[in-house]
């Protein structure tokens, strides 16, 4: 599956592990999470980085403390129309701090994009034609923007009260 | 960037009109849609990938042709607003439109390709037909007299465009697992029926004097009724966002999307109970409030300040003319008792233009209409009409010394029927003349109970009597919460009608209506209705209604009545 991130298409340096499979000593290896809670002190007692897979049931909130030790997570969307992974994305960004890479998975299109990065989604796992040049634009499609997210871009209303407050002084 | 400026126009509308920040966002969502119709029709997207897409547009697909469903934010209206609609109506479809009970405005006959022009010329007065479909926060509903009703504490649409804004095109909750409703009224006097939303809001000041939120969770109708839970008794106003957004977050994760029939929220506060859901939604509220969604004083001033109530200059209370046309003219009497209700100020009414003249398909005006209604806001209530859950558009501002003109005006129309409240002011869906989900019609069933009660003087001694219909367990008529509820069912290629009694949404007497017996034929329905309706008058005591009648004699001399008949 072709991965995107803003700037283009790039390689995945990632191994996706079944769950069954060896954990190589080193190497980039991505383990569900149900793995992860298993087998959390031998997968950080490697020497390579690790990536959690979460389903869109799993708890993020659960990684608690952990997000820093990750340079992965993926969230799944088994269908473009279920959106839990989008809640999970925040918390993950906004309540937990995770810095790392945070890649979308499963039916991910490209008219979907403008709200996966406003949730913190910056990789794109997609076959749709098409998406990647549909990524590039996704972030300047809605010049506007209401709500608050990590994105980090001003709301309306904020910029409204910076435009009252300077044409006041 | 562009931006459309709005025409000059003889009043400042006296609620929020858009700047340049809403007007883009609209204006480049225009050319998305318009981009997705292009990819659509060139097969890039399959019909099952387009799908949402063009319903967050409110572009449906009916039984004949597709249907566009235009917001109008808390049922206000600019005169040139409605205008625009007319024409829209007169280019894009057949002249004609149909209100709904959520206070939109539906297009039933509107071409794919043609569709992106609509919802350009739309936003040229600052509309859209965003978030009127599709599984996300629905256009926002409220008290269709909020602003001038006697009985407000504060005017709700306030709090309405601060959840407009924030809920549009929000990126965490554009694929809830279903639709998500949201009511707020600012009276104790409900008329947005809060109680059977999603999430409802009521505003009320607590013993210190200080306003906020009860926020009421789960409520809604459908296949499965349920009145919703109080999960917070008071909720400062400055916090409304962070606390929708904890309601939203649970609902997003936790609430079911196995079942498309199981995916409300209603069914989530029902699985888990009202106590756990508030747990769950406190705990989520903990974390968000205090946070960036918590609203600034100055934001919320500034939006307040364009609902400030129009300089309404003083207008006598008393008026010799009308209170000598109230003489002799017994229509016009009718209709000031009917159609007329106080205003805060005393030399005004706010007055209900009736869309339901003997007869005609409930809510339905047609372009000339809809200009009539304009021209009549524009001469006499301040430019701006309203557009009632009941399907009726309202004056807010009439000079009790203009009352006779408007009358006269809108009986030219064919909106002064005496009939607000009343056994013909039924709330229908659209049912199987036109929707594809539908089992039975509902508007003929309308039509012809209309027909029947007709007489205007019968339907006064009557009194109130809220008839809702339905084409389908879906519920979009309200039948559960009319005082007679009727349901179409479909029973081996037959449309039977189900009939239900004491239904309400009054606030503190929300009630859900109980089926009375078997469902009846279509052709026996207004015999039913009318055997329902003897049943009351024989038994009423002084100045009870038929549903409070109902209440203290029971379902059984109703029962025993109708089923003699039918």
């Amino acid at each position: 599956m072709p991965l995107f991130r803003e700037a283009g298409i790039v390689e995945d340096p990632w191994q996706k592990l079944d769950d069954d499979a060896p954990v190589p000593a080193d190497g980039m290896v991505l383990v569900s999470f149900a793995r992860w809670r298993e087998a959390r002190a031998a997968l950080l007692a490697r020497r390579g980085p690790v990536g959690v897979a979460f389903a869109n049931t799993d708890p993020v909130e659960a990684l608690a403390s952990d997000t820093s030790r990750l340079d992965l997570m993926t969230l799944h969307f088994p269908k473009f129309s279920d959106g839990r992974a989008y809640s999970q994305a925040r918390l993950l960004r906004e309540r937990l701090g995770y810095q790392g890479e945070l890649r979308a998975t499963g039916n991910v299109l490209q008219d979907q994009a403008p709200f996966m990065l406003r949730c913190g989604f910056d990789a794109f796992e997609s076959d749709q034609k098409g998406f990647g040049e549909a990524l590039a634009r996704a972030r300047t499609l809605f010049s506007v923007v209401y709500q608050p997210t990590e994105d980090g871009r001003a709301t309306a209303s904020l910029l409204r009260l910076k435009r009252r407050n300077a044409v006041a002084s | 960037m562009r931006c459309v400026m709005p025409d000059t126009h003889f009043y400042r509308p006296n609620f929020y009109q858009y700047d340049d920040y809403d007007r883009t966002l609209v204006t480049e969502r225009v050319e998305q849609f318009r981009d997705q119709v292009r990819r659509r029709l060139s097969g890039e997207l399959t019909e099952e990938q387009f799908k949402p897409l063009r319903l967050t547009n409110g572009l449906y697909l009916q039984l004949h042709a597709y249907m566009l469903r235009i917001a109008i934010p808390y049922g206000t209206l600019s005169s040139r607003q409605l205008r625009k609609l007319a024409d829209i109506a007169r280019k894009y479809d057949r002249g004609y439109g149909h209100f709904t009970t959520r206070q939109n405005l539906q297009l039933n006959w509107i071409k794919l390709e043609e569709a992106p022009d609509a919802l350009a010329a739309l936003a040229e007065v600052d509309m859209h037909a965003m978030q009127t479909s599709g599984n996300v926060i629905r256009n926002v509903t409220a008290d269709h007299f909020a602003g001038a009703a006697i009985d407000e504490i504060e005017d709700p649409r306030i709090w309405c465009e601060i959840v407009r804004q924030w809920s549009t095109l929000h990126p965490e909750f554009s694929f809830l697992p279903r639709k998500f409703k949201i009511a707020v009224t600012g009276s104790p006097n409900d008329r947005a029926a809060v109680r059977v939303h999603d999430i409802g809001l009521r505003l009320w000041r607590n013993e210190q004097g200080e306003v906020g939120f009860e926020v009421i969770v789960g409520g809604g109708l459908g296949r499965t009724p349920m009145i919703g839970k109080t999960l917070r008794e008071f909720l400062p106003k400055d916090e409304l966002l962070a606390y929708l957004e904890a309601t939203l977050r649970v609902y997003n994760r936790y609430g079911r999307r196995d079942n498309l029939y199981k995916a409300r929220i209603k069914i989530l506060v029902h699985e888990v109970g009202a106590e756990k859901m508030r747990e769950e939604v406190e705990a989520e509220y903990a974390d968000i409030k205090g946070g960036a969604l918590k609203l600034p004083a100055e934001t919320i001033e500034a939006i307040a300040r364009q609902f400030a109530p129009p300089a309404l200059p003083h207008r006598p209370a008393v008026v010799g003319a009308v209170e000598a046309l109230k003489l002799e003219d017994r229509d016009f009497a009718l209709w000031l008792k009917s159609n007329v209700s106080p205003h805060r100020l005393a030399g005004y009414r706010i007055v209900t233009a009736s869309l339901k003249p003997a007869g005609a398909p409930p809510g339905d005006a047609s372009s000339v209409q809809m200009e009539g209604v304009a021209d009549i806001a524009d001469a006499y209530s301040q430019g701006e009409i309203r557009v009632s859950h009941e399907q009726n558009l309202v004056l807010p501002h009439v000079a009790v010394e203009d009352l006779p003109a408007v009358w006269l005006a809108l009986g030219r129309l064919g909106f002064a029927e005496a009939n607000v409240g009343k056994i013909t002011d039924i709330i229908a869906c659209p049912g199987l003349d036109y929707c594809a989900l539908a089992n039975a019609r509902s508007i003929p069933v309308a039509q012809s109970i209309s027909n029947h009660f007709a007489a205007l003087a019968r339907q006064h001694d009557i009194g109130d009597l809220k008839i809702k219909i339905s084409g389908c367990i879906n519920a979009c008529g309200h039948h559960h919460v009319g005082h007679i509820g009727i349901l179409g069912v479909d029973k081996n290629g037959v449309e039977l009608y189900q009939i239900s009694l004491g239904g309400d949404v009054d606030f503190g007497k929300t009630a859900l209506g109980t089926i009375l017996g078997p469902a009846v034929a279509a052709d026996k329905v207004v015999e039913a209705v009318d055997a329902l309706v003897a049943t009351y008058l024989d038994a009423r005591s002084a100045g009870e209604r038929f549903v409070d009648t109902y209440r203290r004699i029971g379902a059984q001399p109703f029962k025993d009545r109708v089923y003699a008949v039918v």
